[in-house]
């Protein structure tokens, strides 16, 4: 038998044989950046926050913890039986004695393993009719109460919060603030719309996250927070994640919004300076509705003065001037008239005694013969007796003469 | 339009009373023709209803609050 050395090396504690162990897993990468995949088993989650489980297949079995804050961050809902894929790191409980993976990120096993539990919920909740679109309701446009159900700390509500103040200030923002992803943000996103609208009624809510990965949107594909955004009394618009990222709660949601920004832009389609610009027109409005007012009654009160006018003295003495004018015309036309008809008949009589004048007979070579004695018109030759002295009266005289001779025809 | 017994005073209404008055008081000053004096009335109100209106838009200022529990608080916003 061989005789053990007087020098034996010093023994090893068993601190140092653990820790040795512990350097030996943590210098092989391969286990300090792992996915492992198992089924769930001893799962428990004491006070501490800490989740504790064994992962284990048909061959063997796998201690494993995650530390409370990475826990915060899960979105899965654990339970023993559960097919996972676990990340995390290979390394020893020194005062357990024991090698285990402590995890920091869990997803279900399997690939599209998210996708399909996502199309399941999503053909469950359709046939529900919670997406109908008969369900969703108007947006208000100029919304004087929001509700905004987010994280506190966020960029997203930072962002809606910058962009209601820029197109709408009028508004009273009311936060209902809640963890937007791991395990706790369903629940808590069901209390925060839950709250908003048994205590502050808002005319409208936004549900919104920023961007991330699926698996980090995932709150918002819980089926608790689909029926809670389907059930709340205002409408909701979501804003969750990016333009091309899609959640159930965009399909309960009576209108989506590709982002938190466009979520807020949404609730607020009225802004200042389109409230601005209303108010001008609406001053517009009113001057010319006055100056119409004032000009129209000018025009009513300068009718009534002509009207007025029309009925005054003055203008009944006008009128009364021009009848009278008109009456010396008619006056003095009428007596025109009768002096022509005079003077025409003055005419015809002055003819009439020129063709009479006895004078112009003894131009055409008459004469008129009297017995000079009396004058007496001698017309018949029988009182031509001899010797009896006449007178010859021609055109342009008179002369005596004596009968010398008679004769009679007969 | 019945004359309204005792308008509230312009300086006391919010916003969105100062304005949904001022749009019925512009149709209804557009609609039928009421006396002079009415008429001169109402244009005076709406006026004032304007600048209420204007002096609000630029003074407002967005209010925020977080529930916290049962109870609304003030919320401090801070605003790179």
């Amino acid at each position: 038998m061989e005789q053990l050395s007087l020098f034996t090396p010093q023994s090893l504690t068993v601190t140092e044989v653990t820790r040795r162990v512990r350097m030996t897993l943590e210098a092989d990468a391969a286990l300090q950046d792992v996915w492992v995949k198992g089924e769930i088993s001893n799962f428990s989650r004491p006070a501490s926050g800490h989740l504790y489980f064994t992962l284990k297949d048909a061959g063997a079995a796998l201690k494993c913890v995650m530390w409370k804050g990475e826990a915060a961050r899960n979105r899965l809902a654990l339970r023993d039986g559960m097919a996972v894929e676990v990340h995390g790191r290979v390394s020893v409980y020194e005062a357990g004695g024991q090698y285990q993976l402590y995890a920091d990120v869990i997803r279900p096993a399997g690939e599209g393993a998210l996708f399909a539990e996502f199309l399941r919920l999503k053909a469950l909740l359709e046939a529900e009719g919670l997406f109908d679109v008969a369900r969703k309701r108007p947006i208000p446009q100029q919304p004087k109460t929001i509700g905004i159900v987010t994280s506190a700390t966020g960029a997203a509500l930072r962002d809606m919060l910058h962009t209601i103040r820029r197109r709408l200030p009028l508004v009273e923002v009311t936060l209902a603030p809640a963890p937007v992803q791991g395990a706790d943000a369903p629940p808590a996103l069901v209390l925060a719309l839950q709250k908003l609208n048994t205590l502050i009624h808002p005319e409208v809510i936004l549900i919104a996250r920023g961007g991330g990965s699926i698996e980090d949107l995932w709150a918002f594909n819980d089926e608790r927070v689909v029926r809670a955004v389907a059930a709340s009394a205002a409408p909701v618009i979501s804003g969750v994640g990016h333009e091309t990222d899609f959640t159930l709660t965009d399909f309960a949601a009576d209108l989506r919004a590709p982002t938190p920004t466009a979520a807020a832009e949404l609730a607020t389609q009225i802004t200042t300076v389109e409230l601005a610009y209303n108010l001008r027109a609406y001053a517009g409005r009113l001057e010319s509705n006055l100056q119409t007012r004032l000009a129209d009654s000018k025009i009513a009160l300068a009718t009534l003065a002509a009207r007025m006018k029309y009925f005054s003295p003055a203008r009944r003495l006008q009128t009364d001037r021009q009848n009278v004018d008109e009456l010396a015309r008619r006056i003095e036309s009428a007596f025109a008239h009768r002096l022509d008809m005079q003077r025409a008949h003055l005419s015809g009589l002055t003819q009439k005694l020129a063709a009479l004048n006895p004078l112009a007979v003894l131009q055409r070579g008459y004469a008129v013969v009297t017995r000079a004695e009396d004058g007496k018109l001698i017309h018949s030759a029988q009182q031509a007796t001899g010797g009896l002295t006449l007178t010859v009266r021609v055109a342009d005289g008179a002369f005596g003469a004596v009968v010398s001779d008679q004769s009679q025809e007969g | 339009m019945p004359k309204s017994s005792s308008p509230k005073a312009v300086e006391t209404l919010t916003f969105e009373e100062a304005y949904a008055e001022l749009e019925t008081l512009v149709e209804s000053l557009e609609g039928e023709q009421k006396p002079l004096d009415d008429a001169l009335a109402l244009y005076e109100r709406g006026q004032a209803l304007i600048k209420r209106c204007a002096a609000l838009l630029e003074q407002a200022e967005l209010k925020v609050k977080q529930l916290a529990g049962e109870d609304v608080k003030d919320f401090d916003v801070e605003d790179e």
